[in-house]
């Protein structure tokens, strides 16, 4: 009896044993191609005579993929378009981007991962605050390119400190100034509530909003974390705050996501603010999409505003462009403000490396 | 599940644990030491394993060890390469979190869901004083391992008084409710946007090429072998045998006069320690704190890594912090190869620690290091039975165990 369990439970372990080995090895031999180098080339990271690699994070799942995750795609397919021109400066633009799901305590890992393991030239279009946030000093330190991060924080734009990091988009500070100077001028004497994420996104809101609505209009200012949106009643107590205390135009700096969850928690209360939305959350077609087609009535009657023309606009010969590459190298993925959004910043990367010219180096690009 | 397939009933050693020979080679002395915390170290091995050729003093064994220990570290942080010194870096943080868990819950029987949100104590120690204060790196690593002790210490006086689920639940709390603060305070603790640390550079006498990656690395290995030879010998002291008889019997503890919640309360604060030293280590590893880097998963992660490591075991901890970091790497590297859709991989890491603690538990239920000492063992105890076939029942792994 015991002599049987006791066997019975090594061959228990002798299968498990294999399976598990079996499985390592299964997958090393798929992955021994990626093998790493412990000297780098010498002629700089991530360059030869024809090629450069360069690197992203960007949340491809979790809370923020919603929109964003369309971004990294869209601006790889823009680079496949010029690599079809034949690159930039006879140099084909590689762009390895890799999941951090938007959360601050992954971006550490896969931008060492980038850096170290794949030797990428620079970090391009970068995801997000919080998360870029916690590169943002390793890369500087380490003199990687970081360029054009897709946030809208100001923090970016701090040659002197962090001289290899540059901007992208609008900071978010003067864009809650011009959208806090619409609110003024629209909704005169009307009682203004704020919601905005708790991290450098809202304090820049919270930086740029004063400068054009005056303090005694604002009644409630709401934060939220990027943990609220995870959990089951979403933003809802933050909405069912800003109605409490009679807020008759909410101002929204929210990713899409959070966009979705106010949205859906003011109408189950049966609260009907003007919603103003900044450009991060504003996305029509993804807002849409997550308030689900019951729901999508919802998001009409909000305001916002953008710095990229729209991808409506089939006038513009940008978006046109864009749409043909779309068709031709994206076509999997939607075409809405994030195609352009990423397209454009593959657009200025292009340009920054057609500026550093032919000898292309980590200070050669920052320099251009 | 039949009685035999559980976890052995612990036993008492009324011989000094200390005084026991140790087995002949650094890993099984090791292995011998880390079972030994769990159940006595079975007399079959001692005989077959003959004479040790290390000191019986544990103090002179375990710094032998470590000596030992720190040789392999340097062997291989010199070789791979800068990224691989990134990841061992954070291994030697998850090696100190689970040491000190293994402590507390294999050795004293305290279950705690709260460590992750205890390394992150740490971690925002360190970093806040490494922000406004100029100390050497060994000074602020103390001070983040105090400060997480001192909370410890709190919890550790209210958990006293808990058991079982009640105690996970106490401890749970802990683990969702304190990432909270720092959003409560975004200007001291940088709110969602955590706060960023400058990492530790080399020192010059190491050249200027030295890789920082690697001397990070060094950093946390060196603080890995240091806490595990602490541990180790506290294991083996007086204290070690009182968490172990608190653990065992709390009422035969009490009348033995053990203090019994002086003691859970001391079990809690290494233990706390431990998590905090962890969670600066990785705070210096990433250069950054978030509070979403501590979330209750890691905590789970942590009570994962401690179970298939195998519980109670130090060198069972190390499996532990590997499976901690190159688990879930795998599992997506896995599912990248086999093509699963972004949404299977970036959650399949939680399936595979599901997995891997099923299967532990089943078949491994002393873990990894478990797994090793009994293959080492059966390997033995075959070689002894060829010598002489007379020794052959009583060293067989399952009569000890069961």
């Amino acid at each position: 009896m015991m002599k049987r369990s006791s066997n019975a439970r090594w061959s228990l372990r002798a299968v498990v044993v294999i399976a598990a080995v079996a499985l390592v090895a299964a997958n090393m031999a798929t992955t021994a191609s990626a093998s790493n180098h412990r000297t780098r080339a010498a002629d700089g990271p991530g360059v030869t005579s024809t090629s450069i690699l360069i690197g992203s994070h960007d949340p491809l799942t979790g809370i923020a993929a919603a929109g964003y995750s369309e971004i990294a795609p869209a601006e790889n397919a823009f680079y496949q378009y010029i690599n079809s021109k034949g690159g930039v400066n006879g140099r084909k633009i590689t762009f390895k981007y890799l999941d951090d799901v938007y959360n601050p305590a992954n971006t550490p890992t896969v931008v060492r991962q980038l850096v170290l393991q794949d030797n990428v030239f620079g970090i391009v279009s970068g995801l997000g605050t919080p998360t870029h946030q916690t590169v943002l000093q390793y890369l500087n330190s380490n003199k990687v390119p970081d360029l054009f991060v897709a946030s809208g924080c100001d923090c970016w734009n701090n040659p002197k400190q962090y001289p290899y990091t540059f901007g992208y988009q609008t900071d978010y500070a003067i864009e809650a100034k011009i959208l806090g100077k619409y609110v003024t001028d629209h909704f005169k004497g009307q009682k203004v509530g704020y919601i905005y994420q708790n991290d450098d996104v809202g304090q820049g809101a919270l930086k740029g909003l004063p400068q054009t609505i005056p303090n005694s209009a604002v009644v409630s200012k709401q934060p939220y974390s990027v943990n609220d949106l995870l959990s089951a009643s979403g933003l809802a107590n933050q909405v069912n705050a800003g109605k409490a205390a009679g807020a008759q135009v909410v101002v929204l700096f929210t990713v899409n996501f959070g966009t979705a969850s106010v949205l859906k928690a003011a109408a189950q209360i049966g609260y009907h603010p003007q919603f103003v939305v900044s450009s991060i959350g504003s996305d029509p077609p993804i807002v849409g999409g997550l308030l689900g087609s019951a729901n999508a009535s919802l998001e009409n009657g909000v305001i916002t505003d953008g710095y990229l023309p729209s991808e409506n606009n089939m006038a513009n010969s940008w978006i046109s462009l864009f749409k043909t590459i779309h068709d031709q190298y994206d076509a999997s993925q939607p075409f809405d403000g994030n195609t352009v959004y990423g397209m454009a910043a593959g657009y200025l990367f292009t340009q920054a490396l057609k500026g550093a010219g032919k000898n292309l180096t980590r200070q050669g690009v920052i320099n251009a | 599940m039949t009685p035999d397939r559980e976890a052995p009933p612990p036993v008492l050693t009324s011989q000094d644990p200390a005084r026991e020979p140790a087995g002949p080679s650094p890993t099984a002395t090791q292995a011998a030491l880390s079972r030994g915390s769990v159940l006595a170290t079975p007399p079959a091995a001692r005989k077959i394993g003959g004479r040790s050729r290390l000191p019986s003093q544990p103090l002179l064994r375990h710094l032998l060890v470590a000596v030992g220990g720190l040789v392999v570290i340097w062997a291989i942080t010199s070789t791979v390469s800068s990224y691989d010194n990134f990841q061992i870096a954070q291994v030697g943080a998850y090696v100190v979190a689970i040491a000190g868990l293994t402590v507390l819950t294999g050795l004293n029987g305290q279950i705690s869901l709260g460590h992750g949100a205890l390394m992150g104590i740490g971690a925002y120690a360190a970093a806040l004083i490494m922000i406004h204060a100029n100390f050497p790196l060994a000074v602020v690593l103390v001070l983040a391992a105090l400060a997480a002790a001192l909370a410890g210490l709190l919890i550790g006086i209210g958990a006293a008084r808990l058991r079982g689920p009640y105690l996970a639940g106490a401890t749970l709390a802990l683990a969702v409710g304190l990432p909270a603060i720092a959003y409560r305070w975004p200007s001291s603790l940088g709110g969602g946007s955590g706060l960023s640390i400058n990492q530790p550079t080399p020192p010059t006498f190491l050249g200027a090429n030295f890789d920082p990656q690697e001397w990070i690395a060094w950093i946390s290995g060196l603080c890995v072998v240091i806490t595990l030879v602490i541990l180790a010998n506290l294991i083996r002291s007086r204290y070690g045998r009182s968490f172990r008889a608190v653990r065992d019997d709390e009422i035969a503890a009490s009348l033995a006069g053990i203090h019994v919640p002086r003691v859970q309360v001391t079990a809690f604060v290494v233990s706390s320690a431990c998590a905090g030293l962890g969670g600066a280590l990785l705070a210096l590893s990433t250069g950054t704190v978030n509070p979403l880097g501590f979330p209750l998963s890691l905590s789970i992660a942590l009570i994962a890594g401690m179970v298939v490591g195998g519980l109670g075991s130090l060198t069972g901890a190390i499996w532990g912090g590997i499976l901690i970091v190159y688990l879930p790497q795998w599992a997506t590297s896995v599912s990248n190869n086999f093509g699963f859709s972004k949404g299977v991989s970036s959650n399949l890491a939680f399936g595979v620690y599901g997995l891997a603690l099923i299967i532990a538990m089943l078949a491994f239920p002393g873990g990894i290091q478990g797994g090793v000492w009994r293959l080492v063992n059966g390997v033995r105890a075959r070689r002894a039975r060829r010598n002489s076939p007379a020794s052959a029942g009583p060293q067989s792994n399952e009569h000890e165990q069961g």
